[in-house]
């Protein structure tokens, strides 16, 4: 049953950030980023087998590698952006916090348009 | 085993309120802040390492390159 040890985790570090808000509140943040980590770090070896699987449904399939790779890609772009834009947004300073899912956006974009463009090609190619 | 970082990290907090505190009652404010200045400097280390472990996995699990 790892969601207790997880919720374990959880509750033992909020308790101990609201402890240090009033002291020391850089600390308190660099606690809840280290928290977060922590439990992402428990969870990533589980989200790699799911990914294996997906892998080798898709090389079943016949689709692409390119395709499933790109998606994978904006997972862990989407993940990563969220992750410190919610840190920063924990912080107080959300002005940051929006410039870097700007900036995750506009990655995002970029690595899907090839997808796009393939979309598109096709679209054409069925149309007389 | 990265469970122990957050109680390093909280043990560092209560440390340095709790030096600062003395300092500040002692009447030196500097030292306070550099006693502040250092434990941030501390925690700040052991979070880059822990945030680089999440990079490098997040880098592995979803194939960014």
């Amino acid at each position: 049953m790892e969601i207790l040890s997880i919720v374990g985790i959880g509750l033992v570090s909020v308790t101990i950030v609201i402890i240090l808000r009033q002291q020391r509140p850089e600390m308190a943040l660099m606690l809840s980023a280290v928290a977060g980590v922590v439990i992402f770090l428990l969870m990533v070896g589980k989200i790699g087998n799911v990914m294996d699987i997906l892998r080798n449904l898709a090389d079943q399939a016949q689709i692409n590698r390119f395709y499933l790779g790109t998606v994978l890609k904006i997972i862990g772009v989407a993940y990563v952006a969220e992750f410190g834009s919610q840190v920063c947004r924990d912080a107080g300073e959300s002005a940051i916090a929006s410039r870097i899912e700007f900036a995750a956006k506009v990655l995002i974009m970029v690595m899907a348009l090839p997808i796009i463009a393939a979309v598109v090609e096709s679209i054409l190619r069925l149309l007389p | 085993m990265y469970l122990d970082t957050i109680f390093r990290i909280a043990g560092v907090g209560i440390l340095t309120a709790v030096i600062s505190a003395v300092l500040k009652q002692a009447g030196k404010e500097e030292q306070a802040q550099l006693a502040t200045l250092a434990g941030v400097a501390v925690v700040l280390m052991w979070v880059l390492q822990l945030l680089a472990t999440l990079f490098d996995q997040v880098r592995s699990v979803f194939q960014l390159y």
